[in-house]
């Protein structure tokens, strides 16, 4: 089925270009509770990065702050060369962020198609009443974002369940429907949270083939977290572990399988 | 509306004709990205001599051989017209078929150019390339993962397709000449088919054999350019092959191709097909399907599905061939009808089905007569890639369970003393491909030895039996033979296949290979708890199940003297569905009796030597085998 071993970088789609997101020193606290401790990393253009970590080390949080989620009390982050300041979701999806959920955030009772419709939101500029009377521009819109949607349903060969409400689908299918609403938005990066969370082998395989051909195919950013080492380790350009909220390796996968402190933070030496 | 000529002989004939004569009608159909997109005639014409032109520069030959791995694509019956244009000969392959299995027919054939589907495809042929020298193009259809292919045989169909447009508006004259130099003596296909023991042979057919065949089919239920048929099945399989290819060019009807396999279903309510074909399994699966849905229905929803199809049976099948009914009990089949047959039949896709075919020596008389009874004109045929496979049909009005109808017009039927059956037709394939040793055995004296056996009843039907190779006897005489069997077995919703055995034995024993999907929604509304397929197959409660219904038709044969003893008295679930991915199955789906015979000898002997259990090797736990209770003739007689 799918050949996960050697990736072959050098062959892209889209060559690994400067950052596109530097994040500098930024820290999170909850009150007392420190979740994310000076962190400093980047993401270039067309890489796929991944933020690993046990269990509550940070990973959600992190991505949450790049979301605009979560304010950092302290640091900074820069977007396409740019200071990001006073970051909300809604401006992070205009800016080209697209997100999917750890626990599928997906409206349950509508059919993928219409979900994969309400990911074209930003890209509609009609107004209410342009929609509700049909007028031309909301007609010449809906075809066009219908076609978009339709070229991402080939692209996730989802085709069968295009009516489908998502409610009735397994959970593999609700997640890949779950990054085809994102890839509506058509993002520039593409912040993935535990996307094989939960998946047996099979779907696991799948998730991973179509989040490479996402990036091969439309050159999209990907930051993913995950806590399964050996899908990322396949997957991933680059790897920022997070340990208590600080960052304990950053690299490509083979340095930072070699990095003793990574090894200790999965093996469980006392701090 | 069958066009009649004897100058269109060749299929680029007729694609002309259609072309000039009606191009604006609708050719081939095509659900892409949510939407039905139409190729014409003109189209379909246009896009083919381009493509011709290019292939041609590619160095491609009369006479020389081209493959197809793919699915029913548009392209891909394009790429047929553009090679039959220059009088190549079209390869279809399986495309579910690994790298290993496509090599000896590319080898033997000597394809120089390949279509090929997706990545996948040409994965497989990457693979086997070195191997194939004769291998000079490979064309692929979808480009998705492919801009890191930097093999320089690999082209994909679009520059292809570029360059034969700009090359075609100064080869015309050229195109128009390669037409005229066809004829109908020309080989147009090598179908590779796997016998038996699953070696692949090249069936050899020619233009005319082809053609011929098809009118005759064609003008048995009146086939006319306003029919539309659904191209499901796999192109390399030539009953396909015929439908969605050489009966759309000689009758000018359109085919449809599905977006995918998942959704074929939903394809077909959209497009509402008039001439269908449907292999048994996809008939079964449907009568399956719609028992397991009517159960799920509520308690009075499921008593008129029950009481309608009760009259369904006595009444259906006899309106559908027009005899006479009492009139006292139209009007209960028209309510019937407007209650249940009617929506059933929207819901499976075949409401504006006129003709419908399956293969009559695999099918269940009760799967054959649900379809019948709801007024859906299914019907059987019997016919191989060697026979031009129309050989004996059904016509209307005329149509018995057990028999797969009259031989088609020219063809002639004779049978050898041991009931072999032996065609001789205009559609008989000319050779096997580099095979004459094969092809004396096969075709002696102008006959064709189709290794089946059978017998023309007293109407004039042909009735196919078995294959000659499996026809044997019990001890005490019985005539055994293991279809009819199997296919009374086959009939019930919970059994997906059946395998019996008892050739030179006391009795008949048989492997089950159960429906999951059946089997597992009849688990859970008994809420039996099952982690999976292999714990359902050996749960007692499915055993009492499956020997129920084993009972239920072995009752059907006590009541008949002289089959009394076939009935099935032992027999083993088998943990694992049959597939054809480890050769159980070939790839439209019927079983192989040699290699699970082979694979399973140690269960069927251990049948025979009366144990309760056995295990067969070590990874997998024990088969239970069970006995099933059986009826003398008399005791039937009581119970009836």
């Amino acid at each position: 089925m799918m050949d996960m071993t050697p990736l072959q970088i050098s062959e892209r789609g889209f060559a690994i270009g400067q950052p596109i997101l530097e994040l500098n020193e930024i820290s999170l606290r909850f009150g007392g509770v420190k979740a994310l401790t000076s962190i400093s990393f980047d993401v270039r253009q067309h890489e796929v990065r991944a933020i690993i970590g046990p269990n509550g080390a940070g990973k959600s949080s992190m991505l949450n702050v790049i979301n605009g989620i979560y304010r950092p009390q302290e640091g900074s982050i820069n977007y396409q060369g740019k200071p990001l300041a006073n970051m909300t979701p809604t401006r992070a999806a205009r800016m080209g962020i697209s997100r999917t959920f750890q626990n599928i955030a997906l409206f349950k009772g509508m059919s993928v198609l219409d979900n994969l419709m309400a990911g074209r939101y930003l890209r509609t500029h009609a107004g209410f009443l342009e929609v509700a009377l049909q007028l031309p521009r909301a007609r010449r819109e809906e075809n066009e974002n219908r076609e978009a949607v339709e070229e991402i349903i080939e692209f996730l060969e989802i085709e069968h369940i295009r009516k489908t409400p998502v409610a009735r689908l397994p959970y593999g299918l609700q997640k890949r429907v779950e990054l085809g609403r994102a890839l509506a938005a058509e993002p520039k990066i593409l912040l993935l949270d535990e996307p094989m969370a939960g998946m047996n082998i099979e779907e696991k395989q799948d998730m991973c083939r179509f989040i490479l051909d996402v990036n091969d195919h439309y050159g999209t950013t990907v930051v993913l977290i995950e806590h399964d080492m050996g899908v990322v380790m396949d997957i991933s350009d680059r790897v920022v572990v997070l340990d208590y909220g600080k960052k304990i390796g950053d690299g490509t996968p083979n340095e930072v399988r070699s990095n003793q402190d990574v090894i200790d933070a999965y093996l469980g030496v006392a701090h | 509306m069958v066009i009649d000529n004897v100058e269109t002989d060749t299929f680029s004939k007729f694609l002309i004709h259609h072309s000039k004569t009606r191009g604006e009608h609708p050719a081939i159909r095509e659900k892409s990205r949510g939407i039905w997109r139409t190729t014409t005639w003109r189209g379909l014409a246009d896009e083919a001599g381009s493509l011709a032109c290019a292939l041609h520069a590619k160095g491609l030959q009369r006479g020389g051989h081209v493959a197809f791995v793919g699915d029913n694509r548009p392209r891909l019956y394009v790429a047929m017209c553009a090679t039959h244009w220059l009088g190549a000969v079209t390869v279809p392959l399986y495309r579910d078929a690994t790298a290993k299995e496509m090599l000896s027919p590319i080898q033997s054939a000597e394809v120089t150019h390949i279509f090929a589907e997706d990545q996948e495809q040409v994965d497989k042929l990457l693979e086997i390339l070195p191997q194939c020298p004769s291998i000079r193009f490979i064309v692929y259809d979808k480009d998705r993962g492919m801009r890191h292919y930097k093999q320089p045989q690999v082209i994909s169909y679009e520059e292809l397709l570029r360059q034969g447009r700009e090359a075609e508006p100064l080869k015309r004259d050229f195109l128009q000449a390669e037409i005229n130099r066809g004829a109908g003596q020309d080989v147009a296909s090598v179908f590779f088919t796997a016998d038996e023991t699953g070696l692949a042979k090249g069936v050899v057919l020619t233009h005319s054999a082809l053609i011929s065949r098809a009118r005759a089919a064609a003008s048995v239920d009146d086939l006319n350019d306003a029919d539309v048929a659904l191209a499901y099945l796999p192109p390399a399989w030539i009953g396909q092959n015929l439908f969605s290819y050489v009966q759309p060019m000689i009758v000018g009807y359109c085919v449809c191709c599905p977006e995918s396999a998942e959704t074929m279903l939903a394809d077909l309510r959209e497009i509402g097909p008039t001439y269908f074909l449907a292999p048994p399994r996809v008939l079964e699966s449907i009568v399956t399907q719609a028992s397991i849905r009517m159960e799920g229905a509520s308690g009075w929803r499921r008593g008129l599905y029950k009481s309608s199809m009760a009259m369904a049976r006595w009444l259906g099948p006899r309106i559908l061939s027009g005899e006479g009914v009492f009139i006292g009990f139209r009007p209960f089949y028209a309510l019937g009808n407007l209650l249940v047959y009617a929506p059933l039949r929207g819901v499976l896709g075949m409401s504006r089905v006129r003709v419908a075919y399956t293969f009559g020596e695999n099918v269940s008389p009760k799967v054959f007569m649900f379809f019948r009874s709801i007024g859906i004109n299914l019907k059987q045929l019997y016919g191989s890639a060697e026979s031009g496979f129309f050989v004996a049909m059904q016509r209307n009005g005329e149509v018995k369970p057990d028999t797969v109808g009259k031989p088609v017009e020219g063809v002639e039927v004779k049978f050898t003393p041991e009931c072999e059956i032996l065609v001789r037709s205009p559609g008989l394939f000319r050779e096997y491909h580099n095979d004459t040793q094969a092809t004396a055995l096969a075709i002696r004296d102008g006959w064709l030895h189709t290794g089946d056996a059978g017998y023309l009843d007293d109407d004039g039907h042909l009735r196919v039996v078995d294959r000659l190779q499996n026809v044997g006897a019990l001890h005490d005489g019985t005539l055994f033979t293991p279809k009819p069997l199997e296919n009374r077995i086959k009939a019930s919703p919970y059994i997906a296949e059946a395998v019996v055995f008892g050739d030179g034995r006391d009795t008949v024993c048989a492997l089950i290979d159960i429906d999951a999907a059946a089997i597992g929604n009849w688990a859970d509304k008994k809420n039996i708890s099952y982690t999976g397929h292999a714990d359902l197959a050996s749960r007692d409660e499915v055993y009492a199940l499956v020997a129920d219904e084993i009972a239920k038709m072995s009752a059907q044969l006590a009541s008949d003297p002289v089959l009394a003893n076939a009935q099935v008295r032992r027999f083993v679930i088998l943990h694992k569905e049959l597939d054809p991915e480890d050769g159980m199955l070939t790839h439209m789906g019927a079983v192989r009796r040699d290699v699970v015979s082979k694979r399973y000898k140690a269960l069927v002997e251990a049948m025979y030597e009366g144990h309760s259990s056995v295990n067969i090797d070590a990874e997998t736990s024990d088969f239970i085998i069970r006995d099933v209770p059986t009826l003398t003739p008399m005791q039937s007689k009581r119970a009836a």
